[in-house]
């Protein structure tokens, strides 16, 4: 008789990121590699627990004997592969790509990508006085979550979380073409005619809080939002056995907020309805008004 | 069968395996978050074949979905063994080393022909014969079940033909193939863990075994009555014979949640005495002579809860509770001291140590281990084991790790309990729906856009035939109870049956209809079928 | 997905019936099947395996309704089991599909190409054609750049509602008038304009099949071989070596296609239409040859949407191929099975790129992969596939024929054989003429009748090409030639303007081309491409100081940073415009 384990991966690739030799496992990507060697890469549409889509470019290193400069959040690392993450070439790309989105769209609410704007001398303001900018209104159409598309990158995040990457609703596609396109339900319904079952996931893995749990929306308005007094609690879900891992994000004694760790094997950072949204009735002592 | 009740899987393995019998389980609403291992594995290539009386959110995702007669699981899943052993597509090396009683088992499903099987379940042969072939031949496969299976008369025979699937085909005990009963609470599979059962002791260890009575009562400083307690169903016939005249509730809505709702409530408000310790006000709690605030579990207290594939973790306190609310363990803590008993204050840790020394599946998985690596999986026998993704590895082993063979549990078909009637002739069915959960206590707590409230699910045509139109408000009686709701045509429900959720009692308060008939194994009511009638209400 | 969830939208009957249609002659049947009340089939596998009718679905949609209804796309998506937002964002991608129920909607849609050279002719002819009532559309190439003259005007294709499409100008031509036509050297267009398109007779009668049938004697590893030897490099504008491409499909195991990338879209470009309108059986056999090469058995033509005649010629030639045992099983007696398939695109020129073009032949939006992995390992459907372009296909032909050695031996060292060169714009003569390679510019010119008035420039290779100026007419038209001063062949594009062109108004149109068409994807060529537009209108007629540094950055960003060949060459035309003095100084 015999039984079978799960696999385990042992080969590796060594790749040399910026002259030091970095040795990961054979499937890890670029991106990786610069982790572990200790390079800061900026990120924007990778997330950990996604498909990379390689959209945003931000990520962008230069690789030996490649034509043009390769994403490294979805290039597979190769034995031997010399890549700079630090050239004049690279740091234009990246310095481009973060003025051509503070260019056209509200990164206010996006502060990560601040100290890379400040490292690559990114200027958005030197495309003339009225460059084209997203320029679209917020959604508010039910009490869970909002839409601010001029906040909107099109990192494709939030239609992978909604679609096969989790929770395979579909219910979110990326519409239209070049700088008309948006993220947008069929013709453009509102969520609850959509087919959207509020898992929140979108909401989850946006960077630039272009969806926003309403709760936040709604301390924002007050100006009551203080992420940095917050505490972060890991727990379990109390809905159904799965045992989901949720972080309850507290303000003021009160749930402002619930994620769930990327890493955590019963989730990868998703959740349902109930999770995300179900903590309501744990009394809450804040105030939106 | 096996011992330790527990899904046998990882969730993990189902994004490896590929051939799923999803069986009596609404997953993509009930366990969505299971169900994205799920669709992981159907998106790798798994083929699915959903079973179940309804066309479900589920089993929209299934390469086949097999719409059974409510009630004839026992009947489906003999005639799929039967066609396994037919075409000789059993695991026989398997069943040589690893079982007992094949033979028998043979010849108690020699009556299950597909046409017999055919003609009880409703289903065409060719599609049963079609998914037992899938299954036997598949190199790994797993059987789902939820609800569905359990909540019958006959939940354990259930239970059973389908582990009999598992020993005929060696679908069990190896990465990627095995049994997976998906718990409905959050915390279901911990409490018997923990020996919240009639007959356990925490650790699944037997009350009527001396030697582990022995163990806790040298921990614990008392005695330890040597019977196995009554579960749920059997406190209420023991209350309606007056044996019972005091309960003391935590944590459970039974006032709203048990079947037959009437009677149960009427038994309660019987008792002499009605402890109620929630976080809710609930309606069994409104019955209470004396209601304990609690504080919430997951947000509000410190402790391990245990998930469907035996992973247990932390839940931590966020938040302050409200009031005077108390964890549950100080609030038992205070009546214990009031009784005579002080047991100090000990922390969760401390309960969770004591635990780890009594309970030999535990006794690996320290705080800290469990904190650093996301949970364990049990058995953790000691500190350097890695927890058990997987069950019953053993049955591979050329001793059988030292036990017997696993046997196979002949069952017969015996369909729902509460036959169909002239005077009610349609079935009523429930279950749940994505947004909301059980009694709706913690789910009414936020505005879901996507909840629709209570209705009854009824076929178009049944709906002709009733003339009755989507939205209207209907009388629908069961022999125990009648109860006003509107009707939501469904195209996905077979004629003849009706579906509704339970989330809403305050609105429909359906358990006024569901039949208590229950399993006397499992304790179980069979909420999933009772026989009703819908009548137009004269007013509309 | 397999819980769908739609609005209350129904299709009309119409709707429904010519979707039913559409998926029932690509034979897709529905992708959830009620066997019995309680017996349904379908799932995600079923689901994945339709979903290339998609496209078909909505093309059907658009002309029976005049655009893209929610409750047709609802009717498809049941039919599909596709969530109606993908098949809403996968519509709305597409030039050829409105998504908006405009008052006109139900009116044919005349298309005015604004692209140069039509670009000088089209705003009078938008202005005649409204005046009448006509609902026009400002369209990107149209790919009939050698009608473009003073006395045609700009191109039209006129998108019909309840009707089949149409372009005016095809249905006064029966053979077509090559200007070539007696030239007795031409190899690609050796049956253009002479023998009936229409009738494998007459295909076969010139010559037509012998490939096919040496081919199989020479067995797939020596086909590979023999085009591996005639130095054939793709003629669709990268210029890849075609054997390598094969051979490395052929090394695959499984199933494996032929893909032939016929969405000719690069302003300026023509040459494949006029071999597929006018010479489909020989693409049909070269494809043909390449299944049998690579091992594929299933060859796909995608063919651009506005090319409503040649995807008809095409259609019969398939249909007459197939029904003389040129396609389907035991080809011509072997025991080769093959067959193919057309999909027509609609409307995006980003689906030319080979990737993009996969993702709309699946039935997803056509945004281009990342690459790697590339095609002949994962393309479409994910299979190993060989993409070519048609010319380079129809090249195959005569090295099957005649050895690899005896082609190799043609054209340049570095540029084997025969190439097809589009010309438009200000010569005498535009269309499509065949070389073998070699010729100079000016050479090129002179076979379409020289230029008319001061040649000020030429756009080389399309829009994603350059302009050069009259210092380079006696540059021989070689790949290598054209790389040493930093251009390239393209697509064949040679596109002359004289010196009264108004060259803002022509970049600042290369630019808003290239910001229509990109798929938006990725950041430097969604955002890049619309702030270059914005510049070049802003400096328009002005000498450009520190808008020429901003372009240059937005360049380079693009180049190195995109994901694909259109953002890498978005800002090469107006690059060079510039450093020619054409605009800016």
């Amino acid at each position: 008789m015999t039984i079978s384990e799960t696999p385990v991966a042992i080969s590796t690739v060594t790749v040399s990121i910026d002259g030091a030799d970095v040795t990961i496992p054979e499937g890890a990507t670029l991106l990786d590699a610069c982790t572990k060697a200790g390079v800061d890469t900026p990120t924007i549409c990778y997330a950990e627990n996604l498909t990379p889509v390689n959209a945003c470019r931000v990520c962008v290193v230069e690789v030996e004997n490649s034509r043009t400069l390769v994403p490294s959040c979805s290039r597979e690392a190769e034995e031997g592969m010399v890549v700079q993450t630090d050239s004049e070439r690279v740091r234009h790309s990246r310095k481009m790509v973060l003025e051509f989105l503070g260019s056209g769209t509200d990164l206010s609410q996006a502060p990560q990508l601040a100290p890379y704007m400040e490292h690559y001398g990114a200027e958005p303001d030197r495309y003339g006085p009225e460059p084209e900018r997203m320029n679209e209104d917020v959604k508010v159409q039910d009490d869970l979550y909002i839409r601010d598309y001029d906040k909107c990158v099109l990192c494709y995040k939030c239609v992978e979380a909604c679609g096969d990457d989790a929770q395979h609703t579909f219910a979110i596609s990326m519409s239209g073409r070049g700088f008309g396109a948006r993220i947008s339900t069929e013709f453009d319904a509102t969520l609850p005619d959509s087919a959207c079952v509020y898992c929140g996931n979108c909401v989850a893995v946006c960077p630039t809080n272009a969806l926003q749990f309403k709760t936040e929306f709604d301390l924002r308005a007050v100006d009551n939002w203080r992420e940095e007094e917050q505490s972060v609690t890991r727990t379990v879900c109390s809905y159904c056995g799965v045992g989901c891992n949720l972080e309850l994000h507290v303000q003021d004694d009160t749930i402002v907020k619930v994620t769930s760790p990327n890493d955590h094997s019963v989730t990868s950072g998703h959740l349902c309805i109930k999770g995300r949204f179900g903590w309501q009735y744990v009394q809450p002592t804040i105030t939106t008004k | 069968m096996f011992g330790a009740g527990g899904g046998t899987v990882s969730y993990k393995e189902i994004e490896e395996t590929d051939v799923v019998l999803l069986w009596g389980s609404n997953a993509r609403e009930a366990h969505p978050i299971f169900f994205h291992h799920l669709m992981t594995g159907l998106d790798n290539g798994a083929r699915m074949y959903a079973v179940d009386p309804r066309r479900t959110s589920s089993s929209k995702f299934a390469d086949l979905w097999l719409g059974l007669e409510l009630g004839s699981d026992v009947a489906l899943a003999n005639t799929v063994a039967r066609h396994i052993i037919q075409t000789g597509l059993t695991n026989d090396e398997f069943i040589a080393h690893s079982t007992e009683g094949f033979e028998a088992f043979k010849e108690s499903v020699e009556p299950y022909t597909l046409e017999v099987g055919s003609q009880i379940t409703g289903l065409p042969a060719d599609a049963i014969a079609e998914m037992a072939e899938a299954y036997a031949t598949a190199e790994t496969a797993q059987i789902l079940w939820t609800l569905g299976i359990t909540e019958h008369h006959n939940a354990v025979d259930n239970v059973l033909s389908l582990c009999n699937l598992a020993l005929l085909t060696g679908h069990i005990g190896r990465w990627g193939s095995g049994l997976v009963p998906l718990r409905g609470q959050n915390n279901v599979q911990g409490g018997g863990d923990m020996g919240a059962l009639p007959n356990k002791l925490p650790g699944f260890q037997n009350v009527t075994d001396p030697e582990h009575r022995a163990k806790f009562e040298a921990v614990y400083g008392v005695e330890i009555p040597a019977e196995d307690g009554i579960h749920l169903t059997l406190m209420f016939e023991a209350m309606e014979r007056g044996e019972i005249t005091a309960a003391y509730v935590i944590g459970e809505n039974p006032a709203d949640s048990e079947a037959d709702i009437n009677h149960a409530r009427k038994l309660l408000e019987g008792l002499d005495l009605l402890v109620v310790q929630d976080i809710f006000m609930t309606r069994t709690a409104e019955l209470a002579d004396v209601v304990l605030p609690a504080s919430v579990g997951w947000a509000e207290s410190e402790g391990t809860v245990t998930s469907s594939e035996r992973r247990v973790q932390r839940v931590r306190a966020a938040v302050t509770p409200p009031g005077e609310a108390k964890h549950d363990q100080d609030i038992l803590g205070e009546i214990a001291r009031r009784m005579g008993y002080d047991w100090g204050h000990p922390t969760s840790e401390d309960l969770w140590e004591e635990l780890r020394g009594l309970s030999p599946m535990h006794g690996g998985m320290t705080y800290e281990r469990l904190e650093a690596e996301g949970g364990l999986q049990w058995p953790c026998p000691d500190l350097d084991h890695p927890g058990s993704p997987f069950l019953h590895g053993w049955l591979w082993e050329d001793d059988l790790g030292g036990r017997g063979p696993a046997p196979f549990s002949p069952v017969v078909h015996a369909g729902p309990k509460e036959e169909l009637t002239e005077q009610f002739p349609i079935r009523l069915t429930t279950g749940r729906s994505l947004d909301s959960y059980n009694t709706g206590v913690q789910s009414g707590g936020y505005d879901s856009p996507i909840r629709y409230g209570e209705a009854l699910d009824v076929n178009p045509a049944d709906a002709d035939r009733l003339d009755i139109e989507e939205g209207e408000w209907v009388l629908v009686s069961s022999p125990r109870g009648s109860v006003e709701m509107p009707i939501r045509i469904q195209p996905d429900i077979p004629v003849g049956l009706t579906f509704t959720t339970f989330h809403f009692p305050e609105l429909v308060d359906i358990n006024q209809l569901t039949n208590d008939a229950w399993d006397k194994r499992s304790g179980t009511a069979e909420f999933k079928a009772a026989a009703i009638r819908i009548e137009k209400l004269t007013s509309a | 997905m397999p819980d769908l969830h739609l609005t209350v939208d129904r299709a009309s009957e119409a709707e429904a019936a010519a979707i039913d249609a559409a998926l029932a002659a690509i034979n897709v049947d529905p992708a959830i099947v009620v066997e019995e009340e309680r017996l349904v089939r379908g799932g995600i596998h079923r689901k994945n395996e339709r979903r290339h009718g998609l496209l078909p679905a909505l093309h059907a949609l658009q002309t029976e309704s005049g655009w893209i209804s929610p409750g047709g796309v609802n009717y498809i998506a049941e039919m599909l089991n596709v969530p109606p937002a993908e098949a809403f964002g996968v519509a709305s991608f597409y030039e050829m599909f409105r998504v908006d129920e405009a008052p006109d909607h139900t009116d044919d849609v005349v298309h005015v190409c604004v692209d140069s050279p039509c670009l000088e002719f089209a705003e009078a002819k938008i202005a005649e054609l409204e005046a009448s009532g006509k609902h026009v559309h400002r369209s990107p190439c149209l790919g009939q750049c050698e009608r473009a003259t003073t006395d045609h005007g700009p191109a039209l294709f006129i998108q019909g509602r309840a009707a089949a499409n149409s372009v005016p100008s095809d249905e006064a031509t029966e053979l077509w008038d090559l200007p070539q036509k007696h030239d007795p050297s031409l190899v690609l267009l050796r049956n253009v304009g002479r023998i009936d398109p229409t009738s494998l007779d007459a295909y076969v009668g010139a010559g037509g099949y012998k490939a096919l049938a040496k081919a199989f004697g020479l067995g797939a590893e020596q086909v590979v071989e023999e085009v591996s030897t005639a130095g054939l490099m793709g003629r669709g504008g990268a210029a890849f070596p075609t054997g390598i491409k094969w051979r490395a499909v052929a090394a695959e195991q499984g199933v494996k296609y032929v893909v032939v990338n016929a969405d000719e879209s690069e302003p300026g470009t023509f040459k494949d239409r006029t071999i597929m309108e006018n010479d489909p059986f020989s693409l049909i056999e070269a494809v043909t040859i390449a299944g049998f090469a690579t091992g594929a058995t299933k060859g796909w033509i995608y063919i651009r949407g506005e090319y409503p005649l040649a995807t008809l010629r095409l259609q019969n030639a398939i249909e007459l191929a197939r029904e003389a045992g040129f396609l389907g099983e035991g080809i011509a007696r072997s025991s080769f099975d093959f067959d193919i398939e057309i999909r027509r695109g609609a409307g995006a020129y980003i689906c030319g790129e080979e990737t993009a073009l996969f993702n709309s032949l699946e039935g997803f939006r056509g945004e281009p992969r990342q690459k790697p992995p590339f095609p002949t390992t994962n393309g479409l459907f994910d299979r190993p596939t060989a993409i070519n372009n048609p010319e380079t296909l129809l090249n195959v032909l005569p090295i099957v024929l005649d050895g690899g050695a005896a082609y190799a031996a043609t054209g340049t060292e570095g540029s084997s054989g025969q190439k097809l060169f589009c010309l438009s714009g200000h010569v005498a003569k535009p269309g499509t003429y065949e070389v073998e390679i070699g010729p100079t510019l000016r050479e090129v010119l002179d076979l379409g009748g020289g230029v008319t008035g001061n040649l000020k420039a030429v756009l080389l290779g399309g829009a994603a090409g350059s302009f050069v100026g009259p210092d380079a007419l006696d540059m021989p038209l070689t790949m290598e030639d054209t790389r040493a001063i930093g251009a390239s062949l393209g697509s064949g594009v040679v596109m002359a303007f004289n010196d009264t062109t108004d060259f803002d108004a022509v970049c600042i149109r290369i630019a808003e081309f290239f910001r229509n068409e990109s798929c938006g994807q990725c950041v430097p060529c969604r955002v890049g491409a619309v702030r270059q537009h914005e510049l070049l209108v802003r400096s328009s007629g002005q000498v450009m100081n520190g808008e020429v540094e901003l372009l240059k950055d937005i360049d380079l960003a693009m180049k190195d940073a995109s994901i694909c060949g259109l953002g890498h060459t978005a800002a090469t035309a107006v690059r060079s415009a510039i450093d020619l003095g054409l605009i800016g100084s």
